[in-house]
């Protein structure tokens, strides 16, 4: 029987949110496709534990290659792996996570395959045998539906926008060693700095307060910092152009045409203004709360819900209204 | 040191995009084009390393109609020394792209390749390290800044929550994110001197493209934007709103 591989990515030893979400991508197009799903998940000693867990959401099997040289990514020891994991079945379609990582494996591993690859993918279905895939252009200015003349067919999946669903069927659990010689790498980690501890990405996030130039300056950012904790798990600091070139926030955190393009499900635009680049990285969000003093700002045009006032009084409040919220639920 | 930059005409950041009656493409009528952002930034670092080598080329390539001229005349307005057009119409598949690449750039004496982390056209952040791949190049992506040292490049490379330092062995393809340098504009004198700099062209080949655009959608629109009210005082509106009816807190 053909497969679906999903390629599930770990950071220190912890599964991340997109694989379930691809797992249950791959479950809800494993009957139109005739196909098993299986997990690939590579990593150090230990993960088999964190991995099995991915079975929950419709997983037929999981694979987990362990080995001391895979506990941190490195694109040509992981491509190498999951090239020849794939060499080895029948695959009908592999997904990735549209993450920095996947972003970085997927295209090595669909050149070596000679096939070609959907990136960011935000719709996938499955239309007589074939995958007609939806993804965003133009910084989400547009969306294309593309189809892939190859097999496999490869894609990577946007984070936060397919549902991770459970499933009753429960598969098995198996580690393999994978071969590995990182003396051939040409590509060589050699240290990671967190930005600050814990702090989540905004591609990763649920939530994203994000600040603009309106801030003044980068010391009253302990004010969105505020809204953040209040909103509390799967939130995260963003920012726009403005204040990422004036050196006040870092690029990472940069939202927009370029910056990253975000689909959470609650957007905060303190004071920015909404420019059509900043709009485009944005405009995808399930809610967009804008708070502006200019009543003309283009922000609100597409904000559910505005606030016109001064920032600084109206922050601090929300702050506390939230919190206070969450407090009693 | 010779460094290679692949850059992409994109329209305009501020292009308001609209379909065409294909359905499938979008309507280029009174779009303006730029260089790819992201590849401006490439070109920038490829012009400091070659200014701090103080020695070597820098060539901008770029697969594409007649109408990349013109944005291969800008790269050389900004410092580029040579440019190369490889004709022939762009492709939505990128590995169908990389190939086109590879073909060009195989047995090229170039340790760098540069390219932009993504193009802002198709945002498929994928030609980069396919192309690697196909050169049996080593491969960094969303490269902030690097410096070159003996046999191999030490980069700077942004990723989720944080930065990482990463070695690669030359040759390599880097694909570069914004990093510190704005990218330079292009003087009087640099538009000058770029009429007279080497613009060659050559038909590429371009495999077919087995990746196909089957419908080209604007995004659904969003409901007209609501303001809730001026001031703190609205702010216990919001909170009711966010919770009751946008189930979003
Ligand atoms: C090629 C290119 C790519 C770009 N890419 C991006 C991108 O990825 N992301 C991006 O964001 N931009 C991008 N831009 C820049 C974009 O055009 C805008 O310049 C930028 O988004 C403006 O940032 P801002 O809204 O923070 O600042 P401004 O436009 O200056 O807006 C500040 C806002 O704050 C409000 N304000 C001021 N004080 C207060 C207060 N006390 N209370 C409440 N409100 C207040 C003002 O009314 C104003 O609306 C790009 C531009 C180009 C040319
Ligand atoms: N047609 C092209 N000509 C030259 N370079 C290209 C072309 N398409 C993509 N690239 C390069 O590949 C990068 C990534 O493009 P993409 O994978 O399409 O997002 C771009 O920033 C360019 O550096």
């Amino acid at each position: 029987m053909a497969k679906i591989l999903v390629f599930a990515e770990q950071r220190d030893g912890k599964v991340s949110g997109v694989a379930r979400e691809a797992v249950s991508v791959a479950a809800g197009l494993a009957g139109p496709l005739a196909a098993d799903v299986e997990v690939l998940a590579l990593g150090g000693a230990g993960l088999a534990d964190a991995a099995a867990d991915l079975a929950r959401f419709g997983a037929a099997a999981v694979s987990v290659g362990e080995h001391d040289a895979l506990a941190e990514y490195n694109p040509d020891g992981y491509a190498g792996v999951v090239v020849d994991h794939v060499r080895k079945g029948d695959y009908a379609a592999i997904l990735f996570g549209a993450t920095t990582l996947g972003k970085d494996l997927a295209p090595r591993v669909a050149a070596t395959l000679d096939v070609p690859l959907a990136t960011d993918v935000t719709g996938i279905e499955a239309e007589g045998g074939k995958l007609s895939i939806v993804r965003p252009v133009y910084a989400g200015k547009a969306f294309a539906t593309v189809e892939i003349e190859a097999r496999p067919v490869i894609a990577s999946l946007r984070p936060n926008v397919f549902p991770a669903v459970e499933s009753a069927a429960e598969g098995a659990v198996s580690t393999f060693a994978p071969q590995v010689d990182p003396t051939s790498w040409k590509v060589r980690v050699v240290e990671r700095r967190q930005a600050s501890a814990g702090a989540l990405d905004v591609s990763e996030a649920t939530i994203i307060v994000s600040g603009g130039r309106g801030m003044k300056d980068p010391s009253h950012w302990g004010l969105l910092e505020g809204l953040r904790d209040a909103l509390g798990h799967g939130t995260a600091l963003g920012a726009s152009r403005a204040v990422v070139d004036a050196g006040w926030r870092p690029h990472g955190e940069q939202v927009g045409q370029t910056g990253k393009t975000v689909a959470p499900k609650l957007y905060f635009a303190v004071g920015i203004s909404g420019a059509v680049q900043h709009l485009a990285g944005m405009r995808t969000a399930k809610t967009i709360v804008a708070i502006n003093r200019d009543a003309d700002a283009p922000i609100f045009n597409v904000a559910d819900y505005g606030i016109v006032g001064d920032l600084f009084e109206v922050v601090p409040r929300l702050t506390e209204e939230i919190a206070a919220l969450r407090a009693d639920s | 040191m010779n460094l290679i930059v692949c850059i992409k005409r994109v329209p305009d950041t501020e292009t308001r995009i609209r379909v065409d009656a294909s359905g499938k493409d979008i309507d280029e009528s009174g779009v303006k084009y730029i260089i790819s952002p992201y590849d401006e930034y490439a070109l920038e670092l490829a012009l400091r390393t070659r200014e701090a080598a103080g020695r070597g080329e820098v060539t901008v390539v770029t697969l594409g109609d007649s109408a990349a001229q013109e944005t291969l005349r800008k790269a050389l307005a900004m410092g580029a020394d040579k440019a190369l057009l490889l004709s022939a119409a762009p492709v939505a598949d990128g590995l169908a792209t990389a190939k086109a690449l590879a073909a060009e750039l195989t047995g090229v004496e170039a340790p760098l390749v540069l390219m932009g982390v993504k193009a802002s056209d198709d945002d498929q952040q994928q030609v980069g390290p396919m192309l690697a791949t196909l050169l049996d190049r080593a491969c960094v992506t969303g490269v902030a800044s690097f410096e070159v040292a003996e046999g191999k490049v030490v980069c700077h490379r942004e990723v989720e929550g944080g930065t990482e330092i990463v070695e690669a062995t030359l040759p390599a393809v880097l694909t570069v994110t914004k990093g510190e340098h704005e990218p330079r504009l292009a003087s009087l004198k640099g538009i000058m001197a770029a009429k007279k700099k080497p613009l060659e062209e050559k038909t590429a080949e371009v495999p077919v493209s087995r990746l196909q655009v089957r419908a080209l959608a604007e995004p659904p629109a969003r409901p007209p934007g609501r303001v809730v009210g001026e001031g703190a005082a609205a702010v216990s509106e919001l909170v009711r709103l966010l919770r009751e009816e946008a189930k979003a807190i």
